[in-house]
């Protein structure tokens, strides 16, 4: 049996080592640094189709992430899918008139919402809506009119 | 046909007293649990004996484990072009479910049979009657600061386990096979999230370590005080401790990401 002075400061050890290796799962592999929900301001958006987008998808504008979808409904009223995006407080400047649309990152990658600046001096504010959307890009549907249009084309010839 | 019939209901019977007698025993460890704090010591020399003395096995584990992984994962993403996923796949894998699962079993054969062994032997050298005799509850002295020692070590490995292990497939994958540092770490962090990944993950290896030592505890309690009694116990450990731990797992993966 050890002494208990080093049994002791083993087990300190042990337990630092514990917490070392959760505080390493907390900040370096996941999320964490993203903003917390306090420092956020609410955007809306709706969309005929959002296509394959996910609650936690990032929003660009230009490619840096400013943000991400908080929530995703249906409007059976106006038969419209509502999109929720939770925008960081630091870019809190942008014009009232951008539109939003949704891309692809890649060819088979994940969805995610771009915003394009629009010109206005005003500033959207928290719990606006965004008016220009675009749907997202449907693969399938792209080659399905592809296809016809090949069909359509030999025909003519 | 009978007797056939009267053998299912035996051994079924058996099944179910062994079951209630083990929730009976967790709850005299349960209520007994504030005496430990009287005895701090008791659990300080626990801890080093389940926890500092499997962090070898753990953490040598955990370090292979990711560099396999990092290495299969590898060449199935290059064919694809996604090689710079192999940050998120590892990490989530590991966090989900092998960091959890792994450490468990691993727990179970390293500090769980020698927690059935040692109380078995205890009790088949008379240690706990001499106990009762000198009015020591061995409940309190003996099951209980093993039992809390199980269920703190097991999360503090099991975060080890996958921090080790995304490790060690940092090493393979950025070290020997050319993937982005950055990308690796980037990428990681947007697809693992902290409430979700992590921490079912966390939840996941309290559940099994509790499972882990409360078979241990139990089997070594309930152990016929002979030699081969003994080395039956520590063999029902493990093997039970592994089936639980499986159950559980798909449980509580159906529950936590079953709707996704």
């Amino acid at each position: 049996m050890r002494t208990s002075r080093t049994v002791e400061i083993l087990v300190g050890l042990f337990i630092a080592l514990g917490m070392a290796a959760f505080f390493m799962l907390a900040m370096k592999v996941s999320n964490i640094t993203d903003f917390t929900e306090n420092d956020v301001y609410v955007l809306k958006a709706r969309f005929d189709n959002i296509g394959g987008l996910k609650v936690r998808s990032p929003v660009r504008i230009g490619g840096v992430r400013i943000g991400r979808v908080s929530d995703i409904s249906y409007d059976d009223k106006m038969l419209e899918a509502v999109v929720t995006l939770n925008v960081n407080k630091k870019y809190s400047r942008i014009p009232e008139d951008s539109g939003a649309s949704i891309y692809t990152a890649g060819l088979l990658g994940e969805q995610y919402i771009s915003l394009e600046p629009g010109g206005s001096d005003d500033y959207f504010a928290d719990g606006d809506e965004i008016e220009e959307t675009q749907s997202a890009f449907v693969l399938e549907r792209m080659v399905g009119k592809f296809l016809i249009q090949e069909a359509e084309n030999n025909g003519t010839k | 046909m009978l007797d056939t019939l009267q053998h299912l209901g035996q051994s079924g019977m058996r099944v179910f007293q062994r079951l209630g007698q083990a929730s009976l025993f967790l709850f005299q460890i349960v209520i007994n649990i504030p005496t430990l704090f009287r005895h701090p010591r008791l659990l300080v020399q626990e801890l080093y004996s389940v926890g500092v003395l499997s962090l070898g096995i753990i953490t040598v584990s955990g370090l292979t484990v990711g560099m396999v992984l990092g290495l299969q994962m590898y060449n199935t993403l290059v064919d694809f072009g996604t090689e710079d996923s192999l940050g998120p796949v590892v990490a989530l894998s590991l966090v989900r479910e092998l960091g959890p699962v792994l450490t468990a079993l691993l727990f179970s054969g390293r500090a769980g049979s020698a927690l059935t062994a040692e109380i078995g032997l205890m009790k088949a050298t008379d240690q706990l009657s001499v106990m009762e005799m000198m009015a020591v509850d061995p409940v309190r002295r003996v099951v209980v600061p093993r039992f809390i020692a199980g269920v703190i070590s097991m999360p503090l490995l099991a975060a080890m386990f996958s921090a080790v292990g995304i490790l060690g497939s940092y090493m393979v994958g950025v070290g020997m096979l050319g993937v982005d540092d950055g990308a690796f770490w980037s990428q990681m962090q947007h697809k693992v999230s902290l409430d979700t990944d992590v921490m079912n993950g966390v939840i996941k290896s309290i559940v099994f370590g509790i499972a882990a030592v409360w078979i241990a505890v139990f089997e070594g309690y309930q152990a016929v005080p002979t030699t081969e009694g003994v080395s039956r116990a520590t063999t029902r450990t493990v093997v039970h401790t592994a089936f639980a731990v499986l159950g559980l797992d798909f449980v509580l993966t159906a529950i936590m990401f079953g709707d996704d």
